[in-house]
């Protein structure tokens, strides 16, 4: 796996990524000046805690953030498309068919008061023009591929009927179904039980490989990221604080963050982390909670919880290489451990 | 769904006998009759003969009882002013009535849900804020006055429509009707737009915050990231769930709209039921009061089950197919 740059062949290219909020005479950045690129077929999680911005970030890949949010970016090109300055008509020839996406709780992600079969269907018709059999071929067949025994039955099911899980497979069957270049995940297993959680994460990675679709899978869980992604970015009050491969970042974290979210996720990290050695590894929390988004401090936000805070650390630290395609944004990385 | 539509029918009679009772207490308690409808200078005698002859001498609980198995048997009395059967009088204006109600609904609902759906879907839009500010109005306004400028600017000062009463009407399955005649909707539009106006600020808000809470939720969204247009995700996705509150409000709301009638139809001489109303009561005329209203107690009953039923229709989470809720 090689993290290239190359802005020609990715699916996404964004740099200076921001979405502010107006509010009392300044402009609040829930989402602080990101850059992402997404190669074909990459999986790429993004991690962080709540109110981090990763929903945010999502939306404005879709172009789906509604007023009073406001996006601006200084690269923003999606399928070889530039979408800066993108109106609501090119948008909607993007969504659902190069660029679709998954949201955290299947129970409200489907309409209650439409059957299954109209929801895909018009999935369909939105980008192509099918017949309604046809159409209904389709969905079935996406029914099947995403593990739904009996997938005509459940077509003329409405989401009531169908368990969390099962919704999850049918939103995802959805996102599949006009076979897009990327899937935006947004925590699409949060909400489901342990077991069908693993299931439906095996699922989508094997779905994915399957039709080379890229995957941006958002998650406050790094176990998920270790198991699923290429590449991880670690997101904290709506700036990147650490980006690189995933095995790198895990194994050798240069931002205190990353480091105090492996420390407390179990099982996420390989076996060479040094405190992973032993079968004894504890788990600790990060102290404090994330700052909300009106009350975030000057300079480097995670500041107020951080063992190695300096004076510099009023500034704002620049994303910096630790090593190729490793980049951290701190004062004070910490240093790299030989295994 | 036929045990839920029987369970319904025995709470009907439950709540008409309960009704009837109530209502006979209250209708006796205003008055008797009697002094209005003999002669002043009538002896003692012719008193109490009118009285025997209109049962009005027994005590109250054999009146009601009276009342109460004749009313079984369909005869709710006859109006002590015209000697006919109470029913028959109130049932000859039910048509009148239904038809200004009906046509008010319509507008209602033909303006209002348009209008809130535009004023969720703009909320910060002058054009949204003055429906809303519109909608204050209506809901403030006096419907009788509301009635009496319409008639001074449409009728008295610029001439265009008549000032009242009912017009032609035009026979359909031997029902008289307005709507069927041009001439007829020149009498009709005054009134029922007066009788509208309430309803019409009502749906207009509902519909407005049904949108905007529609609007938050997660399954519009990910109707837009499918790629569909917005007006098939404010068309389909928003308006079907937006539906099911507007529906049952509007029929919860029609039974009121008959009963309250009575402004606008005394306003505008409409000859429906509300003015039947307004003459029984005056006149202390029991039956015709007792009848009209253990008749709207039954339409309201007739409404509540509808509503039910189309609400359970539109809404597939609630029981369709047997379980009954
Ligand atoms: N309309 C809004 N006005 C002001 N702030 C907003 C608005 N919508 C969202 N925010 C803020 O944006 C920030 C980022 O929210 P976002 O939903 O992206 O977080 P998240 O990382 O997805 O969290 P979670 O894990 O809880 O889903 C939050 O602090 C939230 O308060
Ligand atoms: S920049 Fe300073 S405060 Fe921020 S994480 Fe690094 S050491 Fe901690
Ligand atoms: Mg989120």
């Amino acid at each position: 796996m090689n993290s290239v740059h190359n802005a020609a062949q990715a699916v996404l290219e964004v740099t200076g990524l921001s979405v502010g909020f107006a509010q009392r005479g300044t402009v609040l950045r829930a989402v602080d000046d990101i850059s992402l690129h997404i190669a074909p077929g990459e999986v790429l999680g993004l991690v962080g805690e709540s109110g981090s911005g990763k929903s945010m970030t999502a939306y404005s890949l879709l172009g789906l953030v509604e007023p009073p949010g406001q996006v601006s970016a200084d690269t923003f090109r999606l399928c070889g498309k530039e979408m800066r300055a993108a109106d609501e008509r090119a948008w909607r020839q993007l969504r659902g068919r190069r660029i679709a996406m998954i949201f955290q709780d299947p129970m409200m992600t489907l309409n209650p008061v439409l059957r299954i079969d109209t929801q895909m269907v018009e999935a369909i018709h939105a980008h192509r023009r099918v017949g309604r059999g046809a159409a209904l071929e389709m969905a079935a067949a996406a029914l099947q591929r995403v593990g739904i025994a009996d997938a005509p039955a459940r077509l003329h099911a409405y989401p009531h009927q169908l368990s969390g899980g099962m919704r999850q497979r049918v939103a995802i069957a959805i996102a599949l179904l006009n076979a897009p270049d990327l899937i935006v995940a947004d925590e699409p297993t949060t909400a489901l039980d342990v077991t069908i959680q693993a299931q439906i994460l095996a699922e989508m990675q094997a779905l994915c490989q399957a039709s080379g679709t890229a995957l941006l899978w958002i998650t406050h869980d790094l176990a998920v990221v270790a198991a699923l992604a290429d590449r991880v970015c670690v997101m904290y009050a709506g700036r990147i604080v650490e980006q690189g491969p995933v095995d790198q970042v895990l194994a050798q974290p240069a931002h205190p963050y990353t480091r105090g979210l492996l420390d407390s996720t179990p099982a996420a990290a390989p076996s060479q982390h040094a405190d992973n050695a032993g079968a004894t590894r504890r788990l600790s929390t990060i102290p404090g909670l994330p700052p909300a988004l009106g009350e975030r401090p000057e300079g480097c936000a995670f500041r107020p919880r951080c063992a190695r805070a300096s004076a510099a650390c009023l500034q704002v630290p620049a994303l910096v290489a630790v090593s190729p395609g490793h980049e951290v944004r701190c004062f004070h990385p910490l240093a790299r451990v030989s295994a | 769904m036929p045990f839920f539509i029987l369970r319904r029918c025995l709470q009907a009679v439950n709540v008409l006998v309960v009704m009837s009772l109530l209502v006979f207490a209250g209708v006796y308690a205003i008055g008797s009759p009697l002094d209005l409808l003999v002669d002043p200078q009538a002896t003692t005698e012719d008193l109490a003969r009118a009285a025997a002859a209109l049962g009005l001498d027994q005590p109250v609980w054999v009146q009601y009882g009276r009342f109460l198995s004749r009313a079984l048997g369909g005869d709710l009395g006859d109006s002590f002013i015209h000697g006919s059967p109470a029913i028959g009088l109130i049932l000859a204006r039910l048509p009148a009535t239904l038809e200004l109600a009906v046509v008010a609904m319509l507008i209602a609902v033909g303006l209002g849900v348009p209008l809130g759906l535009w004023a969720g879907l703009h909320p910060d839009t002058v054009g949204g804020r003055t429906i809303m500010a519109g909608s204050i109005v209506g809901f403030s306004l006096p419907t009788f006055w509301v009635g009496l400028m319409l008639i001074m600017v449409f009728s008295v000062q610029l001439g265009w429509l008549p000032a009242g009463g009912r017009g032609p009407t035009t026979e359909l399955f031997g029902l008289p009707l307005s709507v069927l005649s041009v001439e007829g909707w020149r009498h009709l539009i005054l009134p029922a737009t007066n009788l509208a106006l309430f309803k019409l600020a009502l749906i207009i808000r509902l519909t407005r915050s049904g949108t905007r809470e529609a609007l938050q939720q997660d399954y519009v969204r990910f109707a837009r990231a499918k790629g569909l247009s917005t007006g098939r995700v404010v068309g389909v996705h928003v308006l079907k769930n937006i539906l099911i509150p507007v529906v049952t409000v509007v029929g919860m709301e029609f039974g009121s709209l008959v009963a309250f009638s009575v402004v606008t139809e005394s306003i505008f001489a409409w000859p429906g039921m509300g003015k039947l109303l307004l003459d029984s009561i005056t006149q202390l005329d029991r039956p015709v009061v007792l009848a009209y209203l253990l008749l709207i107690v039954l339409l309201y009953i007739v409404i509540n089950l509808v509503v039910d039923l189309v609400y359970a229709l539109l809404d597939p989470r609630v029981g369709r197919g047997g379980s009954g809720r």
